[in-house]
């Protein structure tokens, strides 16, 4: 994603000149000029102001609110773009707890950004409340515009509106949270070492993907309770501290934490926290947040098509909207269209440029695809789609937003249009034939229903996490931690990634773990150890 | 959705530009720190290649990629079964094959992670100055060097200062002393214009026989204000000059080094660490470093970097021609007063018992008495066969000035140590 400035031109000119001779005119007439449009564009040129900018947020504001959009309270932020390289590496958190996988990812975008081989994602929006949306300096108007746009109210209205971050995230805490984190192990560098640290943290890393719960609605975030809590863990540890009975005590304390009937955890950090049996209790707060940050991103894991495909159809529609009540002139519309085109390019699979199914293409696909059935919807989107076809488009978006996760949505929506225009086909990757994949099925009709099945299992949560849970843990395993992958269709662990990850359990649990591959069955097929 | 009563949604501009900066600082930090060792051998690679003045700069790293990726646990591509959706199908039909891209198939939302564009084998980033040269002094603990005093040259220079009366004619100042001529006249026609009033007053009411006295007073005195000279002696101003000390700004660095088949890499290495240290310590000491090298088999030849470091010769020892040609090149170029003359000198000190002996004589009467300071480094040869002290070390013994000083290096973690030796003794003195 790249900005590129562009020079609109002056518009009192283009108005008047006649049409140039080498493009045709458009096949749909221009829009014509409605009542209450704007005399004068809301600003012209390439150059912004921060009086410009709230005018086009009043602007974005109205249309939006027209439509029927509901979001959090803004605050823009405007960075340089060094801030905005800060950013990008502590996964757009303006606060987090200090570590090397962050300033590694920062290293690497800094040295791509200044040789000029990219450059910055121009839009960074948290989910929090108000919601905060970065704009950064060397983007043109239009640009900050667009991200307004975007972030400000794609974005924004996605996250107040969807149901997994209304049910798995609170807006309004975690900041407090984070920096309650950060100070946290701050403060345990300086009390046990960085090392130490960076090692528990390392190990936590390995596992977030694992410190979810992903059915259960977590409890809510407050960095005042995770004080008060600590607080009151350390009076009572001082209070009752014995060093002569202290032995008795944190053996007796083991033996009681047994539970005769074991189930299975799919939250292995959760777990690790509560039942590991040698950790200090810094280490297992660490751990703790280590989880509620892998908690908050969950849903954005899930989304990533919904929420970007939302955000891109809103920018979209809302530009649109400015454009056709004059608020804004063509160079305008050419500046962002052409960088809009790059974000929702799709490179066939063949190509050098493919890097898997872009979520912006799809997601802006899906979307645009709902409204335009309920616009101007054909024989086949009536058989396809009878309950939104022909149906008010604000509406059936908002609902498309707010009830949906990417696998659901693709399940809905997905509509044998977009699999046309994007040649969808599906490859089948068996287990008997290594040297080739078989094409199983491809954009017709026989296959509509089975490449929208097999892409919204594509963005199942399985498909790419291997589930893991934690199937036994005690006196009975002789203090092992026995991990169990249930396999899917035969898909075996990558033994390596195995035995480094079991290494950073092994560090945290401080006991055997086995983690055996399980099928449906119940019939081992591999055994790890360590 | 929205209340149509409800406001239109708040909405702020925060300005955070002028915010410091801190949290890529903290996490760089950290990356770095993890990865010392690979850094440092990379660092220590780019070092090796670097000429002595670019090493203060930083510059480009590439470290191997393994273990920078957190481990995490996914699928292994070749067991199993799976199907994936591609975009972008241009002729295929259902039953077709397409034959499997070597190295695992791609697809699917995973693994598009934007930025992260580095390949697997290694990872590049870029260093900054502070952080090269905490590399490179890692093993050598840097500390604070700008604050350490030795060898402070002063030079007399004559400095403006201010006006003076006397002078001779070519440092006069014009401007200054007109602006004193201008000022004398105002003064002295203020003055005459004074008593012509006082004597017009008395000429009211003088009586007739004072009053031609009087007039003849007051026309004496019109022309003596018309007369005014333009410019007087006690006028002339004259740029005046005091002699100031004045650190010399300028040090030439001479590195001499032994080249002979007994120089092996490891003691080249230690030499340029040396030089190194040297280099970047006179350089922020002085605006202008001048770094000369000198390399010497039986012969000795001023070379340039690339050849003093990576050329090898293979002969004996002498080090007495090249402390001659370090004379002749001193005398040359930086015979002036300007000048902090340096002499690094590396060697493994062997040379014949009447070669040292000549050489510290000829260091001690000829070198000296021109030098800041002469440092020796001694590397001894890493096997125990020859622990007796070399024959240059044991020469040099007998040189007893405070400019001068030997000490031996084993190690890299040596130099350091060694080099405050060297220059902090100055201090105290």
């Amino acid at each position: 994603m790249t900005t590129r400035r562009k020079a609109p031109g002056d518009t009192a000119e283009t108005r008047e000149r006649p049409w140039p001779k080498l493009l045709t005119r458009p096949s749909l007439p221009l829009p014509a000029a409605r009542e209450g449009r704007a005399a004068e564009p809301i600003a012209t040129g390439s150059e912004w102001t921060t009086g410009a900018l709230e005018k086009f947020d009043a602007a974005l504001a109205r249309h939006a609110q027209r439509l029927g959009l509901s979001i959090y309270p803004i605050q823009y932020e405007v960075i340089t773009a060094d801030q905005m390289l800060d950013l990008i590496s502590t996964v757009g958190m303006p606060v987090h707890y200090p570590h090397w996988a962050f300033g590694k990812h920062l290293v690497a975008q800094e040295r791509t950004y200044r040789k000029g081989q990219s450059g910055l994602a121009y839009e960074i929006v948290i989910n929090t409340n108000p919601a905060l949306v970065y704009l950064m300096e060397t983007n043109t108007l239009a640009l900050q515009v667009l991200v307004m746009a975007h972030a400000a109210y794609g974005h924004n209205a996605f996250f107040k509106n969807n149901y997994l971050f209304q049910q798995f995230t609170q807006a309004d805490s975690i900041l407090d949270y984070l920096k309650f984190a950060r100070d946290y192990v701050m403060q345990c560098e300086q009390t046990y070492g960085w090392r130490e640290v960076e090692k528990v943290l390392d190990c936590c890393h390995t596992l977030a993907p694992y410190g979810v719960d992903r059915y259960r609605k977590p409890g809510r975030l407050s960095a005042r309770r995770e004080r008060e809590r600590l607080a009151e863990r350390l009076r009572f540890a001082e209070r009752h501290f014995n060093p002569d009975f202290a032995h008795l005590n944190s053996r007796s304390d083991e033996t009681d934490r047994q539970t005769p009937a074991f189930e299975p955890q799919e939250n292995i950090l959760y777990f690790i926290e509560k039942h590991a049996p040698r950790l200090a209790p810094w280490q297992r707060e660490l751990v703790r947040i280590v989880r509620k940050v892998s908690q908050y991103f969950y849903p954005q894991r899930l989304t990533k098509v919904a929420n970007e495909g939302a955000a891109t159809f809103w920018h979209y529609t809302l530009l649109h909207e400015l454009y056709d009540a004059g608020e804004v002139d063509d160079g305008f519309m050419l500046e962002w269209l052409s960088n809009h085109t790059d974000v929702v390019t799709q490179p066939p699979f063949d190509s050098k440029a493919y890097r898997g199914i872009n979520p912006y293409a799809l997601g802006f696909a899906i979307y645009r695809d709902i409204r335009r059935i309920c616009e101007a919807p054909t024989d086949e989107d009536r058989e396809w789609f009878p309950e939104i076809a022909g149906r008010p488009w604000p509406e059936t978006i908002h609902f498309a937003m707010a009830n949906f996760k990417d696998e659901s949505l693709i399940e809905q929506y997905l509509s044998p249009k977009v699999m046309r225009d994007m040649r969808l086909f599906l490859l089948h990757d068996g287990p008997d034939d290594k040297d080739s994949y078989e094409v199983r099925a491809i954009h017709n009709e026989q296959g509509y229903l089975r490449l929208r099945q097999a892409l919204a299992a594509q963005y199942r949560a399985e498909t790419h996490v291997p589930q893991i849970e934690v199937a036994r843990a005690g006196d009975d395993t002789e203090r092992a931690l026995l991990l169990h992958h249930r396999v899917l269709d035969g898909r075996l662990l990558d033994s390596d990634g195995v035995d480094a990850v079991l290494a950073h359990v092994k560090e945290l649990w401080g006991f055997d773990v086995v983690l055996e591959e399980v099928d449906a069955s119940g019939s081992r097929l591999k055994v790890h150890r360590v | 959705m929205t209340d149509p009563g409800s406001p239109v949604v708040s909405m702020r501009i925060v300005d955070r530009r002028s915010d410091p900066p801190g949290r890529g600082a903290v996490n760089r930090e950290r990356f770095v720190r993890r990865f010392k060792d690979e850094i440092k051998r990379a660092a220590d690679d780019e070092f090796r290649r670097r000429s002595i003045t670019d090493v203060g700069k930083g510059g480009r790293i590439s470290i191997p990629g393994r273990g920078l990726q957190e481990p995490f646990l996914h699928h292994d591509e070749e067991t199993g079964s799976r199907d994936f959706v591609l975009p972008g199908n241009r002729e295929y039909l259902p039953g077709d094959t397409i034959p499997r891209p070597r190295g695992g198939g791609r697809g699917g939302p995973e693994g598009d992670e934007p930025g992260e564009g580095e390949s697997r084998d290694s990872f590049a980033f870029v260093l900054s100055r502070e952080e090269f040269l905490a590399l490179f002094f890692d093993d050598l603990e840097l500390p604070n060097l700008e604050r350490t005093h030795f060898g402070e040259v002063t030079l007399e220079r004559l400095r403006r200062a201010g006006y003076s009366r006397s002078g001779v004619p070519q440092s006069l100042a014009p401007a200054m002393t007109v602006r004193m001529s201008i000022a004398r006249r105002i003064a002295l026609r203020g003055a005459i214009a004074e008593q012509i009033e006082e004597l017009e007053r008395a000429l009211e009411n003088a009586d007739p026989a004072a009053r031609a006295a009087i007039h003849d007073r007051i026309d004496r005195l019109r022309r003596r204000r018309d007369g005014l000279p333009f410019i007087e002696d006690v006028d002339r101003r004259y740029r005046a000059h005091a002699p100031m000390p004045s650190p010399a700004t300028r040090a030439a660095m001479l590195c001499l080094m032994d080249v002979s088949g007994s120089m092996d890499e490891r003691k080249k290495d230690l030499a340029k660490r040396f030089f190194t240290l040297l280099y970047l310590f006179l350089e922020r000491k002085y605006g202008e470093v001048d770094v000369v090298f000198i390399r010497h088999t039986e012969t000795a030849e001023e070379v340039d970097e690339q050849t003093f470091f990576h050329d090898t010769l293979s002969g004996g020892t002498l080090v007495h021609p090249a402390l001659e040609l370090a004379h002749q090149v001193i005398q040359s170029r930086y015979a002036s007063e300007s000048w902090n003359v340096y002499v690094a000198q590396a060697s493994d000190g062997d040379c014949g018992a009447d070669d040292g002996a000549r050489s510290a004589a000829y260091v001690n009467d000829v070198l000296l008495p021109r030098l800041r300071y002469f440092a020796y480094v001694d590397i001894p040869h890493i096997n125990g066969l020859f622990n007796r002290p070399s024959d240059l070390w044991q020469s040099y013994g007998a040189i007893a000035s405070p400019a001068f000083a030997r000490r031996q290096v084993h190690g890299r973690g040596d130099i350091w140590p060694v080099f405050r030796e060297l220059f902090a003794r100055k201090a105290d003195a």
